[in-house]
């Protein structure tokens, strides 16, 4: 099995584990018992706070914010640790990586072997790229794993997102599986057929016509899984079965989204 | 005379360069159990996509219960509503009807696009899930299920919203026997045999079972149609439109012997 074919393997299993990740939107937590809307406003306001943040410390309580309400919702931290910070830590780690050696500053250490010098400035400019993110794809991922797909995207109409933005999104997500599927599927008939290794040259030229017929397979299910939404009425709403109610503690937790995200804003800045 | 659920006139379709449906003209009574007879790629499922308002004939026209049947008249809300009511299509690959995160949602999908009481929906959606057997299934998400499941439960989503007219595109492709079996068993018993239901097939062990009347395609054209038993007769034809193959078995005499392969059913 060879690095793309491996890469899809783990990509359809992933994407199959977000699904079960629905069990996990209907456990009994603190953010699972919050209205949708207040969830969605609550934790964007929160992402936006820590993005426009220029202090460590701000981000770190962000960060700290987002691992209670993890924590109180019952959401493994195995889950956060693997899916969002070990990957973003080496995503956004690769990004951030030239900025120590390349941001001018005050010099703090010299690489060894290359005598490449690390600036404090560097290292911050770094240091604030992953924490942004982390703080941010962890908050994502937060309201994602304890809110049902269909609220998530019922909500964002509520608060009016425009319907072909919904529509998209909600598009993309019933696909992306029956995608990954099929690519997983070309690539394992392929093997099935095939013996020993290809040259570089022929292994290209089968990688990059597997692409083209995956794009037209692409094209030809997303119109195919459209086609099934319109055939039973579907028109670019989103209608669940469960009435969005707020309550005392919808109230309180708006609150204290705001109050905090206040603070990120005011000490932040 | 009543007027036609459906009627068809100077229908004309292409993929590309591929010509789909070619000036075809046909009429479906209401109430009648029909099927479209044809090999791949013959312009049966095209058919089934135009008389369901997915897909609009470059060429000719379309009219469901005496109105036109085009883009611009789905986008009128009552319109549009009411038709998606009284009509459903079951698509013949199961995996583009299944997008909910679980069989519940996905039976229940329908009704609310449908904008139907709340209390309602969950109401009929359970009675569907037990009449279908699939009421175990309900929590389990629609991706993860067999073929035979995934039949039942977009036959369900369908079957919810009680159309007057069903569409089927290849019922049974894929099934083993027996779920094939229990499927066609189900489609002839739903609510008496009253409705209107249009089946595409190529399968001509069933044709008995599930059509009055039969329409034979080839390269997007009615080529034959009547009843069951008189199409069936027509082997030449049918081995023509690749219906029917010639079955060659040796005898113990060392013969080799061939025929046209066909198995309909006697009761």
């Amino acid at each position: 099995m060879n690095f793309v074919e491996r890469t899809l393997s783990s990509l359809v299993n992933a994407m199959e584990r977000a699904l079960y990740a629905e069990e996990l939107a209907k456990s009994d937590g603190l953010l699972q018992r919050l209205d949708p809307r207040v969830k969605v406003i609550g934790i964007l306001t929160l992402v936006v706070a820590s993005a426009v943040a220029h202090r460590l410390w701000v981000m770190g309580v962000i960060f700290a914010v987002a691992v209670t309400l993890a924590v109180m919702s019952r959401v493994p931290f195995g889950i956060l640790a693997k899916r969002v910070w070990v990957a973003i830590l080496m995503f956004t780690g690769v990004i951030a990586l030239p900025a120590p050696f390349l941001v001018p500053g005050r010099e703090v250490w010299r690489l060894p072997g290359l005598d490449w010098p690390v600036t404090a400035q560097g290292l911050a400019s770094a240091c604030y790229l992953v924490a942004r993110v982390e703080t941010a794809a962890t908050l994502s991922v937060l309201l994602i794993l304890c809110t049902p797909w269909s609220h998530v995207l019922k909500a964002l109409r509520v608060l009016g997102v425009p319907v072909v933005f919904v529509v998209t999104l909600g598009m993309t997500y019933r696909y992306i599986l029956l995608l990954l599927q099929t690519a997983h599927d070309m690539f394992e008939s392929r093997r099935s057929r095939m013996v020993g290794k290809l040259e570089g040259p022929e292994r290209r030229r089968v990688a990059a016509s597997s692409a083209g017929v995956l794009m037209s397979k692409t094209l030809q299910l997303s119109g195919d899984v459209y086609s099934a939404m319109l055939s039973r009425g579907f028109r670019g709403e989103v209608y669940v079965l469960d009435d969005f109610q707020t309550s005392k503690i919808d109230w309180i937790m708006l609150a204290v989204f705001v109050v905090l995200a206040s603070g990120g804003f005011y000490f932040g800045l | 005379m009543s007027v036609p659920v459906f009627e068809v006139q100077d229908v004309t379709f292409h993929y590309h360069i591929v010509t789909a449906l070619d000036g075809l003209s046909l009429a479906i009574e209401r109430g009648k159990r029909v099927a479209l007879l044809g090999a791949n790629g013959s312009g049966k499922s095209t058919l089934l996509h135009i008389l369901d308002g997915l897909a609009f004939p470059e060429k000719g026209s379309v009219r469901f219960d005496g109105e036109p049947l085009t883009e611009g008249r789905l986008q009128d809300l009552e319109f549009g509503y009411q038709f998606r009511r009284r009509v459903g299509l079951v698509f013949q690959n199961p995996d583009v009807q299944l997008f909910s995160p679980t069989v519940f949602d996905e039976v229940a999908f329908g009704p609310l696009q449908l904008r139907w009481p709340k209390q309602e929906v969950r109401s009929q959606v359970g009675q569907m899930l037990d009449l279908m057997k699939i009421t175990h299934l309900k929590d389990r998400s629609p991706h993860h299920l067999s073929t035979g499941e995934k039949k039942r439960v977009t036959l369900a989503s369908v079957l919810v919203l009680d159309p007057e007219v069903l569409l089927l595109d290849e019922p049974t492709a894929a099934l083993d026997p027996k779920s094939a079996s229990q499927m066609i068993d189900f489609l002839v018993g739903w609510r008496g045999g009253v409705k209107t239901v249009i089946t595409t097939t190529h399968n001509l062990d069933i044709l008995e079972d599930i059509a009055d009347y039969c329409y034979v395609f080839q390269t997007g054209r009615v080529v034959l149609e009547g009843a069951p038993s008189d199409v069936l007769r027509e082997t030449a034809l049918l081995e023509r439109t690749n219906l029917i193959h010639v079955h060659r078995h040796v005898h113990p005499s060392g013969e080799v012997h061939s025929h046209p392969h066909l198995h309909p059913h006697k009761h």
